[in-house]
């Protein structure tokens, strides 16, 4: 069972308490009838599906309620980070420089 | 006679004797004895029977990895459980066990003759021998796999034990408690950090339970253990937990302990739970399981009295038990030699040393000189003699790669080891790498990644000193990766039996390999040959060689087989050892009962089961139940005599005719309230809301981005600010959890807030010609009139005197009303109800009548009538869009090409030509029932009933280019191989002009 940090409650809380919410930074068009077909096709389905690190999204369910991002490798399951919703994806070698 | 406790040995208590059966026959032991140590105590060897060839089987080890020694044990009703492993189940008095995979009995067993059909089982047997022809497949052969496969029975009652559960946040976990673990465990402790040690024996002290000869810190091995124990069990910072299997490693150093708390015991505390699972999050994890003995690997190794060397010295010394009188030891590693010197000094004439090495240490050649003990060096073995027991061994020597003449010697036991392979299962549960070490001729730990520390031969490092040292420095690194100082530990050991072996593949023989039966994986019964075969089938991955010849797949997974397995593959491919690769462990690390696993989840609570506020009623009223997602909802209220149609019939007509109560509380509620609700309301659903006045509701209708339905419910606005929402009873929270979605990511402009009151508010829904007749003299501030309470209206009023929410709607056609009260109301206002309903025989009802009712005017309920591929206007519910709407979730989709294509499934009505015929549910639709198959299928049917009010069934189905297809006939086959005939209408089967709802 992995340990979560929800950026909202700053701590680092079980699996059971958070829900999965797919590939991050997929944002709504500001006014969907202004895409081809082709483009809306691209936001609904296609997704980026890495080996490796991948930013999605969370969400507490079982606690704040809160929507998250994280940085987690699908390889390994490790988090590198977590942050609030509406933050760009953070610079991966920064983080990696940190460690 | 066949006694073979040797008087003062061993940790059993003599003054305290324990009686046990086997097989119904009664044998004695002592307190600390396993099953496997009392039988050999006995001389019984002979334990059970091989799962393919049925051959004879002994017991091999001495511990958890035991492959052979596999029986039933039972400990009163219900309380059977088959594959114990005989080496870990302590005796207690009252103790029932028997033998598996034999028939009528374990010394003379018929299965056997699979013995002589050894060709047909070879590799890949499940592939080949079972394929041809194909019609003996039902009859014959799956049959007899289903017999052969899988070891021991099945228990068929319920479990009657319980089981617990447990969390524990330790600094430091250690697994194993040995001289590497102990000592690990003593750096840690007194440097003052949590610690917790685990090990699945009955006793703390691993190898040195078997080792009791070497000197550690000037005290024998056994008293400086005492000593240590005693030290670590007084500290308050350390718990110690015997009996306790660490069975798997998980993600950021989670590891899953199961505790077992009552199988050794024959008086079991009432209510003591059997076993209790842990999940232990632990800083850091010392890994100190040590290494397990690999087998020989030779024609007739799998005979009874065939076993590990160093299985023996752990009967000898912990147990007290001699394994043989005239046991030979056949090794190519140091350990065994002093395996036969300890047997020798306990009084065994040991038979020879066969070593399949050249060059032994001189020492070693001494000591087997000084007790008169015959060594032959350089030799091979090539088969053993005897029937359920060992009686001689066939031996030869090897010259040059040349396998010279045999001589056969006489023995009752013959100790083998081939080497010893590190145990890192756990180790590998965390996908760690392991690499392989040329010198050790072993896979050890790599790249690490969790915080883990390995100690000990689970290193490769052999010898009490070392394995102290290297706990110790585990013990420390473990420490400064916490922060933490560990002061220093070093420790005096005289007497160390440290030593060095060599491993090989299958051992060369003088006779034709092909017909050998030198066993890999006793309890799959795979053979070298097996492994050779696969090989030549094409074969190359040593997962499909493992798949192919099931080899490691057994409940051991391979612990003894695997590195044989391995060594043997690779010399087949002619390749290296680290270039074939390892097959994956996974948990658990030994086989776990699903009553662990499941904990306090059974019964009754093993899932929730929500219960509206007028549950109790219909429980006391004998309705029937039935699951709707988590909810128990009333299904129907049979009356005396009636069965389901009786019942459903007479509710529906009792509400059509005058009057129905229903428990609609399980809808899904969502209040949506601020300033932006309206906007808010606007962008999620497909309907207009601006210009729905407070107090009055809408059909709302929610899609997903994609097009497609997700929930529907009549929404009622109470004030501009505020939002009635209801959902369907299982989609509350998706719905929730989607509004939530897009309120934080995509709009966290807009000022609403939600929440759900699902269960705040308990609601009747009132139905029939005679609603407001009920209600209209129980409610207060709201005029009932139809003209001032229009249908679809909403109101805030008191009925019965409670505080209500009041919606005139309608979910079966009939003049309907639904009162929302606080929950705590809802059996009173329902008692109330059916009280002032008497004289219009108002009529409780279930979810069946109301699937019925709404069926009949083509109401749809979502996930039964549509599946996530149905857009509004493939359910006939178009109207419900919002046009003039810019946006609202899924509304770019349904101009997507496929949406708005020719052909798509379409809602439409089936009317049965035989009106008594009512269809099944999900049943497939064709245009020609004649086609040949497999046939084309147009659409299936998504809801069907016998309608009541109509005399006749109804359905309603999914059909490709249903609309256009008005008044055709369809075609339901049904599972008989007949057919039903069906023309197709629209979905209003019932008063298609809305009449009733109107009545005043
Ligand atoms: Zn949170």
């Amino acid at each position: 069972m992995l340990l979560i940090n929800c950026p909202y409650c700053d701590d680092a809380l079980p699996e059971l308490e958070f829900a999965y919410a797919g590939e991050a930074h997929i944002a709504r068009p500001a006014d969907p009838s202004k895409l081809s077909d082709e483009e809306w096709r691209d936001f609904l389905f296609i997704r980026s599906n890495p080996r490796g690190l991948h930013a999605e999204r969370w969400r507490h369910i079982h606690g704040c309620g809160r929507f998250f991002n994280a940085l987690r490798d699908t390889v390994s399951d490790r988090f590198l980070t977590t942050y609030p919703a509406g933050q760009p994806r953070p610079d991966v070698t920064k983080l990696e420089a940190a460690e | 006679m066949n006694d073979y406790r040797i008087k003062g040995r061993g940790r059993v208590n003599p003054n305290r004797p324990v009686r046990f059966t086997f097989d119904g026959k009664t044998f004695s032991g002592f307190e600390g004895d396993t099953v496997a140590s009392a039988l050999l105590a006995n001389g019984e060897h002979l334990m059970g029977r091989g799962f393919k060839y049925h051959r004879p089987r002994g017991v091999v080890t001495a511990g958890s990895e035991e492959p052979n020694a596999l029986i039933g044990t039972s400990r009163g009703p219900g309380r059977f459980e088959p594959n114990t492993r005989a080496t870990m189940q302590e005796i207690y008095s009252g103790l029932t066990t028997e033998s598996q995979n034999k028939w009528p009995s374990l010394k003379f067993d018929l299965g056997a003759i699979n013995d002589r059909l050894y060709m047909l089982f070879s590799a890949g047997f499940y592939y080949k021998t079972f394929m041809w022809p194909k019609s003996f497949w039902d009859k014959v052969y799956e049959p007899f796999i289903r017999r052969a496969a899988g070891l021991g029975r099945s228990p068929t009652e319920l479990d009657p034990d319980h089981y617990a559960s447990r969390y524990l946040h330790c600094d430091v976990l250690i697994v194993g408690s040995g001289p590497a673990g102990l000592a690990a465990a003593l750096t840690a402790a007194r440097s003052g950090a949590s610690v917790t040690v685990v090990d699945e024996q009955a006793e703390m002290g691993g190898t040195l339970l078997s080792e009791p000869s070497p000197m550690i810190e000037g005290q024998p091995a056994w008293d400086w253990l005492a000593t240590t124990l005693a030290e670590l069990a007084g500290m308050p910072n350390v718990r110690l937990m015997h009996r306790t299997t660490a069975i798997g490693y998980y993600h950021q150093n989670m590891v899953g302990l199961c505790q077992k708390l009552t199988d050794h015991l024959s008086d079991v505390p009432a209510d003591a739970p059997r076993e209790r699972l842990w999940r232990v999050r632990a800083g850091q994890v010392i890994l100190a399981q040590g290494a397990i003995e690999r087998p020989m690997v030779f024609d007739g190794n799998d005979r009874p009295g065939v076993m590990m060397a160093g299985a023996a010295q752990t009967f000898l010394h912990r147990f007290g038990v001699k394994v043989g009188n005239r046991p030979v030891i056949l090794t190519s590693h140091d350990s065994a030699w002093h395996t036969a010197f300890d047997l020798a000094d306990a009084g065994c004439k040991v038979a020879a040393i066969v070593d399949t090495r050249t060059d032994i240490a001189p020492a070693l050649m001494q000591a087997a000189m000084s007790r008169q003990i015959e060594v032959l060096t350089g030799h091979t073995a090539t088969a053993t003699g005897g029937r359920l027991r060992v009686k001689s061994i066939r031996v030869n020597p090897v010259r040059g790669g040349t396998v010279g003449a045999a001589r056969t010697i006489a023995c009752d036991a013959v100790l083998m080891c081939g080497g010893w392979t590190p145990s890192l299962h756990l180790f590998s549960h965390t996908k760690g790498s392991l690499d392989w070490d040329a010198k050790a001729k072993a896979y050890l730990p790599g790249h690490k990644t969790e915080a883990v520390h390995i100690a000990g031969a689970g290193r490769g490092l052999w010898g009490i000193a070392a394995a102290l040292e290297d706990g110790a420095k585990a013990g420390a690194d473990a420490l400064r990766d916490l922060g933490r100082k560990a002061g220093a530990a070093t420790y005096a050991v005289t007497g160390d039996r440290t030593g060095t072996g060599i491993t090989q593949k299958e051992l060369p023989t003088d006779r034709s390999p092909g017909s050998a039966k030198a066993f890999i994986d006793f309890q799959n019964d795979v053979t070298a040959k097996d492994i050779r075969l696969a090989v030549r089938e094409g074969m190359r991955s040593i997962e499909h060689v493992k798949r192919y010849t099931t080899n490691g797949m057994a409940t051991d997974q391979g612990k003894l087989s695997n590195m044989n397995g391995l060594t043997i593959a690779s010399d087949a491919l002619g390749k290296d050892i680290p270039q074939v690769g390892l097959t994956t462990f996974r948990p658990p690390y030994t086989p776990t009962t699903f009553g662990a696993l499941a904990g306090y989840h059974k019964g009754s609570h093993f899932e929730v089961t929500r219960k509206t506020p007028i549950d109790s009623w219909a429980a006391e009223n004998g309705a029937a139940f039935e699951p709707v997602a988590l909810w128990r909802r009333a299904w129907y209220f049979p009356k005396a005599g009636e069965d389901m149609h009786a019942a459903v019939n007479r509710e529906c007509r009792a509400t059509r005719q005058s009057l129905g109560i229903f428990d609609a509380s399980t809808l899904g509620k969502i209040e949506v309230s601020g300033p932006d609700a309206v906007e808010f309301m606007n962008r999620m659903y497909t309907n207009p809301w601006a210009k729905l006045a407070p107090g009055k509701c809408r059909y709302g209708l929610l899609l997903g981005e994609d097009g497609f339905i997700r929930d529907d419910g009549v929404i009622g606005r109470m004030r501009d600010d505020l939002f009635h929402v209801t959902t369907t009873t299982g989609g509350a929270a998706r719905v929730l959890n989607m509004m939530e979605d897009y309120l934080q990511t995509e709009w966290p402009e807009l000022q609403v807030w939600l929440t759900s009151t699902t269960e705040e508010w308990a609601t009747i829904a009132i139905n029939g010609p005679n609603a407001r007749k009920l209600l209209a003299p129980l409610v207060e501030g709201q005029d009932m009139s139809d003209a001032a309470f229009p249908h679809m209206s909403v109101a805030e009023c008191t009925v019965a005197g409670f505080p209500s929410r009041l919606f005139r709607i309608s979910f079966t056609g009939e003049l309907g009303f639904e009162v929302n009260v606080p929950a705590r109301h809802g059996r009173a206002l329902w008692e109330k109800l059916m009280a002032a309903g008497k004289p219009y025989d108002i009529c409780p009802y279930g979810t069946e009548t109301m699937h019925v009712l709404r069926a009949e005017k083509g109401y749809i309920i979502i996930g039964q009538d549509t599946d996530g591929t149905v857009t509004p206007e493939d359910a006939g519910i178009g109207w419900a869009i919002g046009k003039a709407k810019p946006d609202f979730v899924g509304k770019r989709s349904l101009a997507r090409p496929d949406i708005v294509a020719k052909g798509r499934k379409q809602l439409v009505g089936l009317l049965t030509e035989n009106p008594k015929t009512v269809l099944v549910e999900g049943a497939q639709i064709v245009l020609d029932p004649k086609q040949s198959k497999p046939m084309r299928m147009i659409g299936h049917v998504t809801s069907s009933y016998w309608s009541e009010a109509l005399g006749r069934s109804i359905a309603m189905a999914v059909v490709e280019g249903g609309f256009d297809r008005m008044g055709d006939t369809l075609h339901i086959p049904t599972a008989d191989g007949g057919s039903q005939a069906a023309k197709v209408t629209g979905c209003v089967f019932y008063d298609p002009e809305g009449d009733r709802l109107k009545v005043e």
